[in-house]
């Protein structure tokens, strides 16, 4: 029995991942310029302000490892944190009034490395990023909008944003270092087109 | 309308739907009747050759039990060997040491009780050759064993007068052969294709845009994800289990793991009706367990979508629900939906973390675990299900003034004696646990157990105890629990809850099935109908439930009326 499962079960298993898998049983990459920049799946720290901010996350996005906060509704500790963080992200979207902070973005995610936030998540950083970019608020909402992925079949489930090919698609839309420079050269078909190579 | 109150729904309705015709699928496979899987037979039989099986060989339930815990024991041993060498033995590309005796004894224990209580993580604690040789390997044979026991069980109700119950190997085996393994198959190359990985190279570092290097572990996952699903195990791959990002990708492999845990369960309900062919009182006990199933669920959706209260009070937009501890891709409404379904069954896998939900969905969870069976683990669920009725039986026979009589076998003193001490010593065993741990936390401050004051503490340990005793396995996983005190006491509570209800509910059908069977006559009480079966459901809610509630109003409750 040992030998039909630990033997014959997992070879099927890992030949249908060479097959099927999107990476050859790996985990899927994201590249940028052909240089692996993340894993599409396991969400990554951005803190510069030219960037979209993922969730906080309780183990400081550490994809060897992985953990939620596990703090009580009620903890007054806990309450503190996420006040401290509410502040913060006012901080940096002095634009936003305080009920416009989704609570997604100033609560730990469960597995410390999600991936995504909510479209709502993404849409309140478009005037930050733009700022911090010297783009055109219209352009980075398209781009958001173009990289929205609502629920699966488009019936169920939640609608989400992946922060790393988001990031991407801005870097491939104008490349850190040059800011200012190339906002004219992209326009309206920049995110379906960093949309295409990035899905691969 | 809301599509994540929609995807809750479709996974509800699959549910239901495919549990019929699997439940007959399943008693076909034990009855040994023809089925399209019939291809496994030669291996089968080379399996038996090799074990030196007789598969034609009859056992009275003794015997039978004695197999069981036999192999049981001899899992313990190979798990425990394997476990402290694994830095020494091959598919180790991370290069993780073995783990101590006590470590490997707690661990080898809670997969051996198809419980998964993890007290290390799984990036770091094991490695590939032990994730798949005994994590896995055991998520396979526990399950199979709770299986091959509730088939035992069925073939006894269904004979008039038999000493025999069946052979234990045989159903083990098929267990495995024609149920979980094709069904592993099927949604681990499903998983696959969504992007659950599937090698056996080690970690992939890289560098983030940020130019920070980031390291991510992955490994055989696809192989374990499905079989700690199926076989209610809930033991994750990675230390997060099911809200990581790599063990279950989008919503899809949400659902289609959530499906997972309850599909066996549920079948199981039916797969009994089929074997004993008595369909009229499986349907009524399907009835009421998928009542207070969905009962649970629809509080607890409406309990995460609704969000924390403490939140709402700090007037920041909160229209996903309470997002602590849960994943954007799955959402508050999927996640109350798995808090309930994995507490329902023992799966214990978790995609959010539990610890952080709102106070009256974890007080659901709880509940859920402390009466135990509604679906609960493959076949012990169905097991536990099956004490109560027998007391049921009893008090009602007590109450109209007839024979208590349970499928044409009287109900004697003996076998309502077990059936007690089962259906006792779960209560038994959550609130001495929890009793002692609270004394020990409250005598000493300092103890560094909890991860949050007050009520919620309280509920923490609370928790945990009846995890353990319900061979769930999920946590509040803020408890500071790789301890002595919590390793041993939490080890004892695995063990009981485990052997204890199954030897007992083996014996009980055993020491029925050899009395003599009395024909159904106008003096025969019905067990397949509505009325015994509300009666039924009164006697969980009082003898399961109402011992429990004095310890939830001063955990849960209490956390939910703080303001």
């Amino acid at each position: 029995m040992c030998v039909v499962l630990g033997v014959g079960y997992v070879l099927v298993l890992r030949l249908a991942a060479a097959v099927a898998s999107p990476n050859g049983g790996e985990a899927e990459t994201v590249a940028l310029d052909g240089k692996v920049v993340g894993a599409a799946n396991v969400g990554q720290s951005f803190t510069d302000i030219r960037y979209f901010w993922g969730r906080p996350s309780a183990v400081d996005y550490n994809g060897g490892g992985s953990g939620g906060s596990n703090k009580g509704t009620a903890n007054p500790e806990y309450l503190a944190e996420v006040e401290q963080r509410v502040q913060d992200f006012l901080t940096a979207h002095p634009y936003l009034s305080r009920d416009e902070v989704p609570s997604e973005m100033v609560t730990a995610s469960g597995s410390g490395l999600d991936p995504d936030i909510s479209p709502r998540g993404a849409q309140v950083q478009v005037s930050r990023v733009a700022a911090a970019r010297g783009l055109d608020t219209a352009v980075v909402r398209r781009l958001v909008d173009s990289l929205t992925q609502g629920p699966w079949l488009g019936l169920f489930g939640t609608s989400k944003v992946n922060v790393l090919r988001l990031n991407v698609a801005l870097d491939e839309m104008q490349p850190v270092g040059t800011p200012g420079q190339v906002e004219r050269t992209t326009g309206t078909d920049g995110g379906s087109e960093s949309d295409s190579t990035l899905t691969k | 309308m809301n599509t994540e109150i929609l995807g809750v729904i479709l996974q509800w309705t699959l549910l239901v739907a495919l549990c019929y015709p699997l439940g007959r699928y399943i008693a076909k496979v034990y009855r040994g009747e023809r089925t399209w899987l019939d291809f496994m037979a030669p291996l089968e039989r080379r399996i038996y050759k090799i074990c030196g099986i007789d598969p034609d060989e009859e056992m009275n339930w003794k015997k039978f039990l004695k197999a069981l815990l036999t192999v049981n024991l001899f899992w313990f041993f190979w798990g425990m060997l394997l476990l402290v060498c694994q830095g020494w033995l091959p598919l180790n590309p991370d290069g993780n040491p073995g783990q101590s005796p006590d470590l490997a004894f707690n661990t080898c224990i809670s997969f051996m009780v198809n419980c998964n209580l993890q007290h290390y993580s799984g990036e770091t604690g094991l490695s590939y050759f032990t994730q798949l040789f005994v994590i896995m390997l055991f998520q396979f044979v526990t399950a199979a064993c709770g299986m091959a026991a509730m088939a035992g069980i069925m073939k006894a109700l269904a004979a008039k007068s038999t000493q025999t119950i069946g052979n234990f190997w045989v159903f083990l085996t098929r267990s495995v052969t024609r149920i979980l393994m094709p069904l592993s198959l099927l949604v681990g190359i499903l998983l696959i294709v969504n992007g659950t990985p599937m090698s056996f190279d080690g970690r992939q570092t890289l560098t983030t845009l940020e130019g920070e290097e980031q390291v991510i572990s992955q490994g055989p996952t696809a192989a374990i994800v499905p079989i700690k699903q199926l076989g209610t195990n809930g033991g994750g791959y990675f230390g997060v289990n099911s809200s990581h990002p790599l063990e279950n990708p989008n919503a899809f492999t949400n659902i289609l793991e959530c499906w997972s845990i309850l599909i066996l369960p549920m079948a199981m309900v039916f797969a009994f009706g089929f074997y004993t062919r008595r369909r009229r009182l499986a349907a009524w006990i399907f009835a009421v367990m998928l009542f207070a199933y969905t009962a649970g669920v629809v509080c607890s959706v409406w309990q995460e979508t609704g969000g924390s209260k403490q939140i709402t009070e700090m007037g920041i937009a909160q229209d996903m629900g309470s997002m602590e501890g849960k994943e954007i891709r799955i959402g508050p409404a999927a996640s109350a939906m798995w808090g309930m379904t994995t507490t329902v069954t023992s799966n214990g896998s978790v995609n959010s973390m539990h610890d952080s939900q709102t106070p009256l969905s974890g007080m659901l969870q709880m509940l859920n675990m402390q009466i135990n069976c509604w679906f609960g683990g493959v076949g012990v669920g169905w097991m536990n299900y099956f004490a109560f009725l027998i007391v049921a039986v009893f008090i009602s026979g007590l109450m109209v003034g007839r024979t208590p009589e349970f499928l044409g076998h009287k109900v004697e003193a003996r076998e309502m004696k077990i059936a007690t001490m089962v259906v006792l010593m779960h209560p038994f065993l959550i609130l001495v646990g929890t009793g002692i741990a609270a004394a020990l936390a409250a005598a000493d401050p300092g103890i560094g157990w909890l991860n949050n004051p007050s009520f919620h503490g309280l509920s923490e340990m609370l928790y945990e105890f009846t995890s353990s005793a319900a061979n769930n396995g999920s946590g509040f996983e803020g408890l500071g629990d790789n301890t002595p005190f919590w390793n041993i006491s939490t080890g004892i509570a695995l063990i009981m809850g485990r052997y204890f209800p199954i030897v007992g509910q083996v014996a009980i059908a055993g020491l029925l099935a050899s009395k003599k069977f009395i024909p159904e006559s106008a003096g025969t009480l019905k067990t397949d109908t509505g009325t015994f079966s509300v009666m039924t459901f009164a006697v969980i809610l009082i003898v399961a439930a109402l011992a429990f509630f004095p310890a939830l109003a001063l955990g849960p409750v209490a956390d939910y009326l703080t303001f």
